[in-house]
């Protein structure tokens, strides 16, 4: 085979083949994975690139009919072969609306997607699609165990799976029709998310797929030592021997090499000067062309490393460690502190008492989308887009590091393949924005899954012991908590956990004496950060393994002892908070009771006949509170009117999946009293939108959705005025005139006779909201949150005593969600929690340097996730927008103390070491002396 | 330095394996992922164009694996019950995307310790056929495997098919995998067996072995000597004692402990056999 010269040394050649049904022919090295050709040189972005290692599925095509990785082919396997990816679904059959308003078409099978809610971030759904697709061509009716099979190859981080079965399963029913309701009817209705279509086509656009053709290539080069002191051999060296290189960033390229999520909290270098603190730290940017960015590897770059012995855990936990930051002397970082009455006499004269360690390890986000973008200077201005949580923080984040005003930078984000508090931490941004300023070209970078599992955040590994008393009427007492936290190399949101945890320690329940004390504690293990529920899932392992253990003592049943001692309005928590409504944990106790007391029964009747397998069945009980920590924490969004009579929301809240683009449609319509399809959305871009704050601690329903609803609001009250109509009147919009309807009659504005604003809209509204909280005083009393979610999850578990394996097989979830704005979305959100949560109980286990892949870390597959009821109990918030609190966290909290307790219930073994793999698992079993001894 | 040869011809492919060094690759389902980050600088060896290495079939008392034969196919193509055993491990390999793309037979090439075909290969007697432009060899799948990653393959050599002896009347097989999630995992041990009954109701020959319990699959030969002649029944599982997986050298790692290794092969074993013996 002859040919030129191409990238990274290998030879080009031309391969032809049928892609999409079309003939097509590139001219590219045969050894190119064809992920990276359909991506790079076809420009179809549609197949997604998660690993590039077979793991995790989301480059599935199809090649000949049959579903294979495109990132494990060869271009040149393809040769006059048919390859088609999901931009290639549907080529026929009836177009509906798509992006930007234009057409798309969808095959049944992605309009059942759309319909059930089955993608929630997106980037995993065009592998989903095409493995299904191949399934449902040989087998049009299959059953739920064959879907799963065929799937099996497919990871998804969001949505816990049951909704994609589903959506398979409902292939066959007819029609591309959707729910569309009327004006005053979407909040509530299981409408499907307006950003649903191009998820569904391929056309949406993450972090890598909008890359500008002329970017320059930029990759990082990463520590492979948890702590060393390095130094850089002769970079002009380097630059010769490679001319593709435009640029060798150091961190005296850096113009404020520190940055940090709090104003104290400034300690992580965008690259390490002389010292690194984790292994995965970035210690220089390379930038250049694509062949010798991918070519040059890391012999090829002088650095002298001396590795020191690093700073664990344990020795952090016992002090006199060696010192990471100058300015915390014991390493420290920080402490949160709840005291509340006399805990110590309490547990004196207490009926019963019972105390628990619990030790949790890293856990990774996984999302399946790696950190991805790209940036560019516009004269004085830098332009990132990127994937990201938070584009608000972003924006000043970045003006800090760059040492340039807030106006100077503008943010884009691009959809989100999954976060789970990942992406609320900079990661390709510094480093991006400075060298597109340097170069004054774009400048592009997508991690690699290993550099995002290295360098990016985790949930923070706890070490905790509590105790936990009552009286003899079974009413809690005293809680007892010290807690500590592995907080890592940097700062990060270190301090919110610190200072979460505390107020949830008890979990849900009303107890009188209190001491929570917790500590984040610097090591040289990655940063620990934002991972959904911020340390209370770690804390909830606690206090439901004692909610159980002291039910047994006292000779109550475990759930009943946590319905009567449920938080109940009118109660004060554990910061002397008295939460006056909403307050929904003992009905969703009771909620759980008839499938309790039958899945119990039915589990002992199942073990009275002995066997390898025993059965359980666990209780879990949680509480989180919306939005930051005693912490202002305001969202703004406008709503604007078209002299066409669309409306535009400016919507600033990042969707990362978790449907905020829908929800706050549907709460503006509704406060409007207008439908939601005649909305078109602007998104999270720093110029054009309001600062809705960030995608974290489950606040975008409640928060940015009181800020829609009092913009939705706002522009009523100005229709109103300028109709000149009552308050109850009717709205309609037709050809660009608003009508109103009312006792008085029908009155009409014409919308083109208004004058536009430069935003082009003829009238507009703001709302603003922050959430009422108070300081926290030196007890940690006061009002940390305006509100709380609550739930009650039952897992019923299998587990093989001869094995340690633990196989969840049923979860049923009641969740108090204040009022579902959208009950598919709010289903979706606790069946992905607890998929995570499921993951942290059982499988996952961040271990640096050794689980930096998605076959060695392990998150559920279709298999492992079970059938999850959902039960929303609806307990209205009257400060939410229409009654709603929020779901994305909370969801996760309950599930891995469900399932731990399930598994004292089979076996009678307690593990509150996290993750229960099967080998520890069977070690305790052993320990115990449960089971057959060979 | 970097060409890609795809040849439609066997002779071809010898060719350029004569010439020098190329990775060879198949479904490319390890070669990819173990260059994560390591663009291929070298010669490259497709040999998915060959015809002649495609197809699984019976002929004249083998079994015949061709080097292209995938898990799917295996695991689709109508084969007798005594290959159970090792079409249970076809899909349990990864998830169908791998199973579509990898071959039976680079599962064995790569001899990663972990390869969930190679304890079946082992129980089944099954040899490689390697072929060179200097001609064919055969060589049983226990002496080809030498190490984690190391195989008795020349470098001038390509592995052309596996051939599997027909085993006696009425012969059946098993496999059991142990991983800590249901679809897409890296077995933490495995278990395969296969049994050739006697007339008398009772173990003819059996042949076990384990996987992932050491640098590379192991039969049992002191377990499979000791179940020869015992009754055919429920009680026989029951007699494989820990001392009988004394062979293998099982290591701690992310996936579990040694120890953990040790009991749960003898669980896997255990079940393998019952499986032989509740099937009819
Ligand atoms: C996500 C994922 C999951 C996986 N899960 C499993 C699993 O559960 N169990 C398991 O055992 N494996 C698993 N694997 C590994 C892999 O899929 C199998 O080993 C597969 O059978 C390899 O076949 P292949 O054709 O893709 O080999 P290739 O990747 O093409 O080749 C593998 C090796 O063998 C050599 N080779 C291949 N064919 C020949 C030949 N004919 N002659 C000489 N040398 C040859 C190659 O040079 C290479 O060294 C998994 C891989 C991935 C990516
Ligand atoms: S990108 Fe191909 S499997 Fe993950
Ligand atoms: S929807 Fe599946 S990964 Fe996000």
């Amino acid at each position: 085979m002859t040919g030129t010269i191409d990238r990274v040394g290998a030879a080009a050649a031309e391969t032809s083949f049928l892609l999409n049904g079309r003939p097509v022919t590139i001219r590219v090295p045969p050894i190119r994975r064809l992920s990276e050709a359909l991506r790079e040189d076809l420009g179809l972005t549609g197949t997604k690139v998660g690993c590039n290692a077979g793991d995790c599925g989301a480059c599935t095509v199809r090649i000949d009919g049959r579903q294979v990785c495109a990132c494990l082919t060869p271009v040149g396997q393809v040769a006059g072969r048919h390859v088609q990816t999901v931009e290639g679904l549907a080529v026929e059959g009836p177009a509906i609306g798509g992006r930007g308003g234009h057409e798309a078409r969808l095959t049944r099978l992605q309009a059942s997607f759309h319909r059930h809610g089955a993608a929630q971030c997106g980037v995993c759904t065009p592998g989903m699609l095409m493995a299904a697709t191949d399934l449902l061509e040989r087998n049009p009716a299959p059953t739920r165990g064959e879907v799963e099979d065929a799937l099996g190859g497919v990871l998804c981080r969001c949505t816990g799976y049951r909704k994609i079965v589903d959506a398979v399963m409902g292939a066959a029913e007819d029609g591309i029709a959707f729910l569309v309701p009327q004006a005053g009817a979407a909040v509530g209705a299981r409408v499907a998310k307006t950003d649903g279509i191009a998820k569904l086509t391929g056309e949406e656009r993450y972090g890598a797929d909008a890359m500008p053709a002329d970017a320059l290539w930029l990759r990082a080069v990463r520590s492979p030592h948890a702590r060393a002191r390095f130094r850089l051999g002769d970079l002009a060296a380097l630059r010769r021997a490679w001319p593709g290189l435009a640029a060798v960033l150091t961190a005296a390229d850096v113009p404020v090499n520190r940055y940090g999520i709090y104003p104290t909290g400034k300690d992580q270098p965008a690259l390490a000067d002389g010292e690194v603190r984790y292994r995965g730290e970035a210690v220089l940017a390379l930038v250049g062309d694509a062949d010798t960015i991918e070519s040059l590897t890391d012999a090829d770059i002088p650095i002298e490393w001396e590795p020191l012995a690093p700073v664990t855990f344990e020795a952090a936990r016992a002090g006199g460690a060696p010192v990471l930051h100058a300015d915390l002397p014991d390493n420290v970082l920080v402490r949160g502190r709840v005291v509340k009455g006399a805990v110590d006499d309490t547990f004196a004269a207490a009926a019963a008492a019972s105390v628990v360690e619990v030790e949790t390890a890293f856990v990774e986000h996984a999302y399946i989308e790696p950190e991805a973008g790209w940036a560019r200077r516009v004269g004085d201005r830098i332009e990132i887009v990127a994937c990201t949580q938070t584009p608000y923080m972003d924006r000043d984040e970045i003006a800090h590091v760059m040492g340039l005003s807030r106006e100077q930078v503008r943010i884009v984000p691009t959809a989100v393949g999954g976060g789970f508090g990942g992406k609320l931490d900079l990661s390709v941004q510094p480093l991006l924005a400075v060298a597109a300023w340097r170069l004054g070209r774009p400048v592009r970078w997508t991690y690699s899954r290993p550099e995002s599992m290295a360098a990016s955040t985790k949930r923070h590994p706890a070490r905790i012991m509590a105790r936990a008393c009552a009286g003899s009427d079974g009413r809690l007492l005293g809680y007892d908590f010290a807690g500590d936290f592995n907080t890592g190399a940097y700062a990060s949101w270190g301090p919110t956990v610190a200072n979460r945890v505390p107020v949830h320690a008890t979990g849900p329940y009303h107890v009188p004496h209190v001491r929570a004390l917790t500590r984040a504690l610097h090591t040289n293990d990655p940063p620990a950060g934002a991972f959904r529920g911020f340390g209370v899932p770690q804390a909830a392992i606690a206090h439901e393994a004692l909610m159980d253990d002291l039910a047994a003592k006292l000779g109550m049943d475990p759930l009943e002892f946590r319905h009567l001692n449920a938080l109940r309005a009118g109660e004060p928590t554990a910061t002397g908070q008295v939460l006056e409504a909403s307050c929904g944990l003992a009905a969703c106790i009771a909620a759980l009771r008839e499938p309790w007391r039958a899945a119990r029964a039915a589990a002992e009747a199942a073990n009275r006949a002995g066997g390898a397998v025993r059965r359980g069945v666990g209780i879990g009980c949680m509480w989180y509170g919306i939005g930051n920590t005693s912490l202002s924490n305001p969202s703004s969004m406008r709503v604007g009117l078209r002299p066409d009579g669309r409306i535009v929301l400016y919507n600033g809240a990042v969707d990362i999946g978790q449907g905020s683009n829908t929800i706050m449609v549907q709460i503006c319509a509704d406060a409007l009293g207008l439908p939601m399809d005649a909305f078109d959305l602007v998104t999270g871009d720093t110029d054009l939108t309001e600062d809705a704050g960030k995608t974290s601690a489950s606040r975008q329903t409640f928060v940015s959705g009181n800020a829609a609803e009092r913009a939705g609001r706002g522009l009523r009250a100005e229709l109103l005025r300028r109709l000149n109509v009552g308050e109850d009147a009717a709205l309609r919009l037709e050809a660009g005139c608003v009508h109103a309807r009312d006792a008085g009659g029908e009155r009409t504005l014409r919308l083109a006779d208004l004058e536009p604003d430069a935003r082009g809209d003829v009238l507009s509204a703001v709302g603003t909201f922050d959430p009422p909280t108070t300081a926290l005083d030196e007890d940690g009393q006061g009002v940390p949150y305006a509100t709380y979610g609550f739930a009650a999850q039952m897992a019923e578990i299998a587990v093989d005593l001869e094995l340690g394996t633990v196989k969840v097989t049923r979860i049923v979830a009641a969740h108090d969600v204040g009022r579902a704005v959208n009950p598919i979305q709010v289903e979706g959100q606790i069946q992905g929690g607890i998929a995570q949560g499921l993951g942290l109980a059982l499988m996952e286990e961040y271990v640096p340097g050794r689980t930096e892949n998605l076959h060695d870390y392990l998150i559920p597959t279709f298999g492992d996730v079970p059938e999850i009821e959902c039960i929303l109990v609806e307990d209205r918030e009257p400060l939410g927008p229409f009654g709603a609190k929020g779901i994305g966290e909370p969801a996760l909290v309950p599930t891995a103390p469900a399932i731990l307790n399930a598994l004292h219930h089979a076996t009678g073994v307690r593990i509150t070491r996290a993750p229960a793999t099967p080998d520890r698992v069977l070690a305790a079993l052993r320990a115990a002396g449960v089971g057959v001894t060979p | 330095m970097g060409r890609y040869h795809r040849p439609l011809a066997l002779a071809d492919a010898l060719a350029t394996l004569a010439g020098g060094p190329a990775t060879v690759v198949a479904g490319g389902t390890d070669v990819f992922p173990a260059r994560l980050g390591r663009p291929f600088a070298e010669d490259v060896l497709d040999i998915t164009g060959i015809t002649a290495l495609k197809g699984i079939g019976l002929d004249g008392g083998w079994l015949r694996i061709g080097a292209l034969a995938t898990w799917s196919e295996l695991a689709q193509a109508p084969l007798p019950p005594w290959l159970d055993g090792i079409r249970r491990a076809a899909r349990e390999v990864g998830g169908v995307q791998i199973q579509n793309a990898g071959t039976v037979v680079g599962n064995l090439c790569n001899a990663s310790p972990a390869a969930d075909g190679v304890p079946s290969l082992l129980a089944l007697d099954a040899e490689v056929e390697l072929a060179s432009s200097a001609g064919l060899r055969r060589i049983p799948v226990a002496e080809f495997v030498l190490g984690n990653r190391r195989t008795a393959r020349r470098p001038e050599e390509l592995a052309t098919a596996l051939l599997i002896p027909e085993p006696g009347p009425g012969a059946r097989s098993s496999f059991e995998k142990l991983g800590a999630r249901r679809y897409l995992v890296i077995s933490i041990a495995m278990a395969a067996a296969v049994l050739e009954p006697a007339a008398d109701g009772t173990v003819g020959r059996i042949r076990v072995a384990v996987g992932a319990c050491g640098p590379v699959a192991r039969r049992l030969p002191a377990l499979e000597a000791a179940l020869r002649g015992l009754p055919l029944g429920p009680d026989l599982a029951g007699t494989v004692t820990p001392a009988h997986l004394d062979g293998l050298s099982p290591i701690d790692d992310v996936r579990g402990t040694a120890e953990y290794r040790r009991e749960a092969a003898l669980v896997l074993v255990r079940r393998a056999i019952r499986t032989l013996t509740e099937q009819a």
